[in-house]
C-alpha cells in the first residue's frame, strides 16, 4: 500500500521551517508555535504509520543519469525505520513543547524554531532515506542545522567557535562516508540499500575492498556519533540552549551514526575485521568518555561526556555484530539521556544559568518534581534493576560477554564510572547545602517544562520491560541467559555508587583533582597543535608561494625583466648625432668582420 | 531566437552610451532581463535538440579565409547562456546606484555580456575569438575607472593574462585552421588531426583557455582582478568571465584534438586537484572578504577542470553544472561582498567583526550565510549537485584526486566559515557594539533583494532538481567525441 503519510511527516517541518523564515519571523510566539504544531503533526503522521504499520511511500526521481548513475528519492518503512520515526518524532514534540518555555524571553526565537524544524526535517529524512545519497545530503543538512542551533548564541565567541568546530570535525567524518558511498556504490553498482544488500556477494569476493568500503562508512557514524578520535566537538556543542543539547546532542543526531551502522548492518556485518575495528573504536570512546566525565564540573559537560560513553556503548554492539543490541539502547538512551538533559535545563534556567554543580546544592528541596524526574533518569542511567537502562546495557554486556572478554572487562569497568559520576552529580547538586545566592532563591519550573520532564520519565523508567520494548522492536534474543553479566553489573553499579557516596556526601569543593582526567585527556590541546601544524602551516605556504613566488618572483620578475630590458635599451638613445655615427660605424665593422672572416 | 541575445545586448549597450545618465540603469536592466528571459524561453522550449550543436545563423562574412557568421547552440551554451543571463541581471540590479559616469559603466558592461553570449553561441573558431576578445577590452576598464584597492594594476594584471591566454589561444587556432582547412566548428570536431600534431596543439591551446578558467598556476590574476574591480565587475569575472576559458577548453580544445587531450587528461587532474586544495588552503590565511571569495572561486573552478579531465559523462556533465552553479553562488558572493563595502567602505575581516553587521544588515547577512551554505556545498544547493556529480565521475578515472580534493572541502567549511563569522557575526557581544562603527543604512534595497532573491532562487532550483539542467546537459556531452568509452 503506498502512502503518503511518510511525506507529509517529513514535509510538515520543512514547511514550518519557511513559513516561519519568510513569513512569522518578527512574530516570534507565533514562529514558535507553527513549529511546535509542525512537530505534533510529524508525530500523529508517525503514530499512524507506526501503528497501522505503513510499509511503503510514493518515490520519484531525483538525478537520473541512468543507466549511469540514479538516484531515487524514496523512503524506506520497515520497523526500524518505523519505530525509529516515532521515536524522533515523539521525543521531538516533548522538547519542542518544552522550549516553548525555556526559549520563551530569548530575541532570537523564530530563528531557534526555525532551526528546530530544519533539524526535525533533516534527522527524519535520514530516518526515512532508502538510498545512500539521500541519506547523505540528509547527513549534511543535519550538520547544518546542528551548526545553526550550537551557534545560536553567536555572540558568546564560545558558541561560535563550538559550532565551527563541530560542523568541521563532522566534515572530516563525512568526507569518510562519502568514499564509502562511492565504494559501495562502485562496488554492487547501485546505492539504493536494498539493491546493495541483494548485490552483497559482488563485495564479500573481495575482502580487503569491503572491509575498506565499510571502514570509510563507519567514518561518517564517527563523525556523527561523535566516536574516538572525532569525539572532539561533542562536550563543546553544549554551547547551544539546553534543549537543542537534549534533542540533537543526546537523543536524536548523534544516534544518527549508530542509526546508519544498522541500517547498513548487512554491509558492516560482511566484514569480520570491519567489526573488530568498530567494536574496539566504541570501547574506547566508552572508557575514556566516561574517565573524563568523573571530574567535569559543568552539568551539562557531565551528561555529554555520558552521552559519549553510552554511544561507545551502542557502537561497541554494533561491533558485536548485533544492530538490535544497539537499537535496543539507542532508545532506551534516548529516553532517559533527553530526561536528564532537560532536568539540567530545568535546573540552568531556574538558577540564572548557573550550570557548575559546586555552585548547586539542595536542589531537591527546591526542584521536586525537577529532582524526581532526573532521579528516574539517572537511575535508567546507571542501570538501575528495573528501569529501562538496565535491560538495554545488560544485553549489550551480554552480548560482549558472550564476543569477546576483554571488551566486557572495560564495558564493565564503564558502568562503574557511569555509576559512580551519576551518584558524583546527583549528590553534589541535589544534596547538601545551597552554595550559592542563586541556588539558595531557586524555585521549581513552569508546568510547560516540567510536563515534558513528567512524560519522559515514563518510558525512561518502564522502556525497558519486554511488553513495552517488544512493541517497538525486536528484542535482542538472549540465547543462553547468563548469570555472571548480571552479577558482575550490580557490583559495578554498587561499587560505583557506594564509592561515590563515601567520597562526594557532605562536601563543598572537590575532594580529588585528576588533571589528565579533567582536562580530557589533552585530546583538544593535541589536535590544535595538530590543526595550527598541519592546517595552519600548509595555508601558510600556499600564501607563500602564491604572493612571493608566483605573483612576486615569476609574474613581477617577467614584468620586471620586460620593464628592465626596456630601460637597457632606453640607453642607447642617446639623442646625439655623434653618438648614433659612432653605433653605426661600429655596427658595419661588426658587419664586415663577420662575413669577411667567418 | 537565442541569437537576439547577443543583438539585445549590443543595442542596449548603444542605448545605454547614448540616452540620458538616468535612463542608462534602466536601458541595462531591460537589455540583461530580455537576454535572461530569451535564455529561460531557449532552455525550456520543446522539442529542442539540445544533444547537437545545431545551427541557428549561417551567413559568409570573410568567404576568402572561410570565415563564417556562424551561431549554434546546444544543451551546454543554451546553459551557459542562461547563467549569463542571470549574473548580467543581477548585476545590474546590484549596480542600480553607481553614480560615476553610469552611461559609459553600463556600455561597457553590456558589452563584456554581449560578448559572453557571443563565445558560448559560436561556431566558427574565428567569431568565436573575435567575441573572446571583445570580452576582455570593456573589462579593463570596468576594472580601472571603477574600480577599487590597486586598481590599474588588476586591471593591467587581468589583461596581460587574458590576452596572454588569448595569444596561446589565437596560435592553436590557426594550427588548427592550417591544417584543416576550415573554421568551421562542426566540421573541425569531425576532422582527424595527426597525433604527433595534437600532443602539443593540445596543450597549448588548452592552456590559452585555462588561464582564463583559473587553472593553478595561473590563477593570480583571478584573486587580484577580482579584488580591485567593482561589484558587479567581480559577478561578470566570476559568473561568465572565468566560464569563458572553462566553456573554450571543453568546446574547441577537448573537441579539436581529443588524442592530445586523452594524453595530457591526467596532468590536468593534477593541476586541478593543487588548484581545489591550494587556493582553499590561501583563503584561509586572507584578510580582505574579497580575496577570500577570489580564492574561493579559484578552488571551485578546479572542480570544473577536475571534471572536464575524467572524459565521462558523469565527469564533464558535473563539470558544465559546476560552471552554471558556481557562476550563480560566485556572483552572489560578490554581490553581497560588494553591498557589504558599500556600506561600510571596508573589507578587512578584522574590521568587519567589530561592527555586528548581523543586526544592521539582517538581509545581507541571510542572504550571506545562504551563500556560504551554497559555496560549501551544503545539499538543496546546487554546487552540492554539482561537485558530487564531479566526484562520482572522477572516482571511476582518477580516485586519489577525489581522496585529496575530501581535503580541500574541509578546508572550503573552514575558511567559509571563518570568513561569515567574521564579518557577520564578529566577536562583539550585543551590547558591546561601539556606537561609531554601527552603520547608519545598513537595509538592503529593492534592487538589492531582487538581485540576491534571484540568485537563491537559481542555485536551490537547481540544487533541489539538478535534472532541469542535467537532462539537456547530458545528451549534449554524450556526443562529444573525447569521451572515454
Amino acid at each position: 500500500m503506498t502512502s503518503l503519510l511518510p511525506w507529509i511527516a517529513l514535509l510538515l517541518p520543512l514547511a514550518s521551517m519557511f513559513v516561519i523564515l519568510l513569513a512569522t519571523r518578527s512574530l516570534r510566539t507565533l514562529s514558535a508555535f507553527i513549529s511546535v504544531a509542525a512537530v505534533l503533526g510529524s508525530f500523529v503522521c508517525s503514530c499512524l504509520i507506526f501503528f497501522q504499520q505503513t510499509s511503503a511511500a510514493a518515490a520519484i526521481c531525483w538525478i537520473d543519469l541512468a543507466p549511469l548513475f540514479s538516484v531515487p528519492l524514496g523512503l524506506t518503512l520497515d520497523p526500524l525505520s518505523r519505530s525509529m520515526l516515532f521515536m524522533v518524532t515523539g521525543v521531538g514534540a516533548v522538547i519542542h513543547i518544552y522550549s516553548l518555555g525555556y526559549m520563551s524571553a530569548d530575541a532570537g526565537k523564530s530563528r531557534y524554531f526555525a532551526g528546530l524544524s530544519l533539524f526535525m526535517f533533516a534527522m527524519l529524512g535520514i530516518v526515512l532515506a532508502n538510498n545512500f545519497v539521500m541519506m547523505f545530503i540528509f547527513w549534511e543538512l543535519v550538520g547544518v542545522s546542528s551548526y545553526l542551533l550550537i551557534g545560536h548564541w553567536f555572540e558568546r565567541p564560545a558558541a561560535a567557535e563550538a559550532a565551527k568546530k563541530a560542523f568541521i570535525t563532522n566534515r572530516i567524518g563525512d568526507f569518510g562516508f562519502m568514499l564509502g558511498i562511492l565504494m559501495v556504490w562502485t562496488g554492487t553498482g547501485s546505492l539504493v540499500f536494498t539493491e546493495i544488500a541483494a548485490g552483497m556477494a559482488k563485495l564479500t569476493a573481495h575482502p580487503s575492498y569491503l572491509t575498506a568500503a565499510a571502514l570509510l562508512v563507519f567514518c561518517g557514524a564517527v563523525g556523527k556519533s561523535a566516536q574516538f578520535p572525532l569525539h572532539v566537538w561533542l562536550p563543546d556543542a553544549m554551547e547551544g540552549p539546553t534543549p537543542v543539547s537534549a534533542l540533537i546532542h543526546a537523543a536524536t543526531m548523534v544516534a544518527a551514526g549508530v542509526y546508519m551502522l544498522v541500517r547498513v548492518g548487512f554491509l558492516i556485518d560482511a566484514s569480520s575485521g570491519a567489526l573488530h575495528v568498530i567494536a574496539w573504536i566504541g570501547t574506547i570512546t566508552a572508557v575514556l568518555a566516561a574517565l573524563m566525565a568523573t571530574q567535569q564540573n559543568d552539568i551539562k559537560r557531565i551528561l555529554a561526556y555520558s552521552t559519549l560513553s553510552q554511544l561507545g556503548y551502542m557502537v561497541m554492539a554494533v561491533g558485536l555484530a548485533s544492530g538490535q543490541a544497539a537499537m535496543f539502547h539507542l532508545f532506551t538512551h534516548a529516553a532517559f539521556k533527553a530526561l536528564l538533559f532537560l532536568g539540567a535545563g530545568s535546573i540552568i534556567y531556574m538558577l540564572h544559568h548557573e550550570q557548575d554543580i559546586w555552585r548547586m546544592g539542595g536542589l531537591a528541596k527546591r526542584l521536586p518534581i525537577t529532582f524526581l524526574t532526573f532521579l528516574v533518569g539517572t537511575l535508567a542511567l546507571i542501570g538501575f534493576p528495573g528501569f529501562s537502562g538496565f535491560f538495554s546495557k545488560d544485553a549489550i554486556l551480554a552480548l560482549a560477554y558472550e564476543r569477546s572478554l576483554p571488551i566486557f572487562a572495560f564495558a564493565a569497568f564503564t558502568a562503574l564510572l557511569t555509576a559512580f559520576y551519576m551518584t558524583r552529580l546527583v549528590v553534589v547538586a541535589f544534596f547538601g547545602d545551597a552554595r550559592s545566592p542563586h541556588a539558595a532563591r531557586g524555585a521549581e519550573s513552569p508546568i510547560v517544562m516540567t510536563l515534558p520532564l513528567i512524560l519522559l520519565s515514563v518510558p525512561a523508567a518502564i522502556g525497558g520491560f519486554g511488553f513495552f520494548a517488544r512493541n517497538f522492536l525486536s528484542l535482542p534474543n538472549e540465547t543462553k541467559p547468563v548469570v555472571a553479566v548480571p552479577v558482575i553489573a550490580l557490583l559495578a553499579l554498587l561499587i560505583g555508587v557506594v564509592s561515590a557516596l563515601l567520597l562526594y556526601r557532605n562536601r563543598t569543593t572537590e575532594p580529588v583533582e585528576i588533571e589528565l582526567f579533567r582536562n580530557r585527556f589533552y585530546f583538544d590541546e593535541l589536535y590544535t597543535a595538530l590543526i595550527k601544524s598541519t592546517q595552519g602551516l600548509l595555508a601558510a605556504i600556499a600564501a607563500f608561494i602564491d604572493r612571493w613566488i608566483l605573483d612576486g618572483a615569476i609574474v613581477r620578475g617577467l614584468s620586471g625583466g620586460t620593464w628592465g630590458s626596456g630601460f637597457l635599451l632606453r640607453l642607447l638613445q642617446v639623442g646625439n648625432l655623434q653618438a648614433y655615427g659612432f653605433l653605426f660605424g661600429l655596427g658595419i665593422i661588426g658587419l664586415i668582420y663577420f662575413t669577411v672572416f667567418h | 531566437m537565442i541569437a537576439w541575445t547577443i543583438y539585445l545586448t549590443l543595442a542596449g549597450a548603444l542605448l545605454a552610451l547614448l540616452l540620458p545618465r538616468i535612463l542608462a540603469r534602466w536601458v541595462a536592466l531591460v537589455a540583461t532581463a530580455g537576454g535572461f528571459g530569451l535564455g529561460l524561453a531557449a532552455l525550456f522550449a520543446q522539442h529542442t535538440d539540445f544533444a547537437h550543436f545545431t545551427t541557428i545563423v549561417r551567413v559568409p562574412w570573410v568567404p576568402a579565409l572561410g570565415m563564417n557568421y556562424h551561431l549554434a547552440a546546444d544543451g551546454i551554451s543554451l546553459t551557459m547562456t542562461l547563467v549569463t543571463g542571470l549574473t548580467a541581471l543581477a548585476a545590474v540590479l546590484f549596480s542600480w546606484k553607481v553614480e560615476n559616469r553610469p552611461n559609459e559603466f553600463f556600455f561597457w558592461l553590456l558589452l563584456v555580456v554581449a560578448g559572453s553570449y557571443g563565445v558560448f553561441l559560436s561556431a566558427d573558431l574565428f567569431l568565436f575569438f573575435v567575441f573572446y576578445e571583445l570580452v576582455i577590452v570593456p573589462k579593463y576598464f570596468l576594472i580601472a575607472i571603477w574600480g577599487s584597492t590597486n586598481k590599474e594594476y588588476g586591471a593591467m594584471k587581468l589583461t596581460l593574462y587574458s590576452f596572454l591566454g588569448g595569444a596561446l589561444v589565437f596560435i592553436g587556432i590557426l594550427v588548427a585552421y592550417v591544417t584543416a582547412g576550415t573554421l568551421d566548428l562542426l566540421q573541425l570536431t569531425q576532422f582527424q588531426f595527426a597525433p604527433q600534431l595534437q600532443a602539443w596543439a593540445f596543450p597549448v591551446l588548452f592552456l590559452g583557455f585555462a588561464v582564463l578558467g583559473g587553472i593553478w598556476p595561473f590563477h593570480t590574476w583571478a584573486p587580484t582582478g577580482h579584488v580591485a574591480a567593482p561589484t558587479a565587475g567581480s559577478m561578470l569575472l566570476a559568473g561568465i568571465v572565468m566560464k569563458l576559458g572553462a566553456y573554450g577548453a571543453l568546446r574547441v580544445a577537448l573537441n579539436l584534438f581529443p588524442l592530445g587531450f586523452q594524453m595530457w587528461s591526467k596532468w590536468i587532474a593534477v593541476l586541478a586537484v593543487i588548484g581545489i586544495v591550494y587556493a582553499a588552503a590561501v583563503a584561509l590565511r586572507q584578510n580582505d572578504l574579497k580575496f577570500v571569495i577570489g580564492y574561493s572561486s579559484v578552488s571551485h573552478m578546479g572542480f570544473v577542470l577536475l571534471g572536464l579531465a575524467t572524459a565521462n559523462v558523469l565527469g564533464v556533465s558535473g563539470a558544465v553544472l559546476q560552471m552554471f552553479s558556481h557562476g550563480v553562488i560566485g556572483a552572489l558572493l560578490f554581490a553581497l561582498a560588494g553591498a557589504v563595502y558599500y556600506r561600510t567602505h571596508t573589507r578587512n575581516l578584522n574590521d568587519l567583526s567589530l561592527m555586528g553587521l548581523s543586526r544592521t544588515m539582517p538581509f545581507i547577512t541571510f542572504a550571506f550565510v545562504v551563500a556560504s551554505a551554497a559555496s560549501m556545498g551544503i545539499p538543496g544547493f546546487s554546487g552540492f549537485a554539482a561537485e558530487i556529480t564531479i566526484l562520482i565521475g572522477a572516482w571511476k578515472t582518477f580516485p586519489l584526486a577525489v581522496g585529496i580534493t575530501g581535503l580541500g572541502m574541509v578546508l572550503v567549511a573552514a575558511f567559509t566559515l571563518r570568513a561569515l563569522k567574521k564579518s557577520f557575526f564578529g566577536d562583539q557581544t550585543g551590547g558591546r557594539v561601539r556606537q561609531e562603527t554601527r552603520v547608519p543604512n545598513g537595509a538592503a534595497t529593492l534592487a538589492e533583494k531582487l538581485g540576491a532573491s534571484l540568485l537563491i532562487c537559481a542555485t536551490l532550483a537547481v540544487g533541489l532538481y539538478p535534472k532541469l539542467l542535467l537532462d539537456r546537459i547530458m545528451p549534449a556531452v554524450e556526443t562529444m567525441r573525447f569521451l572515454h568509452r
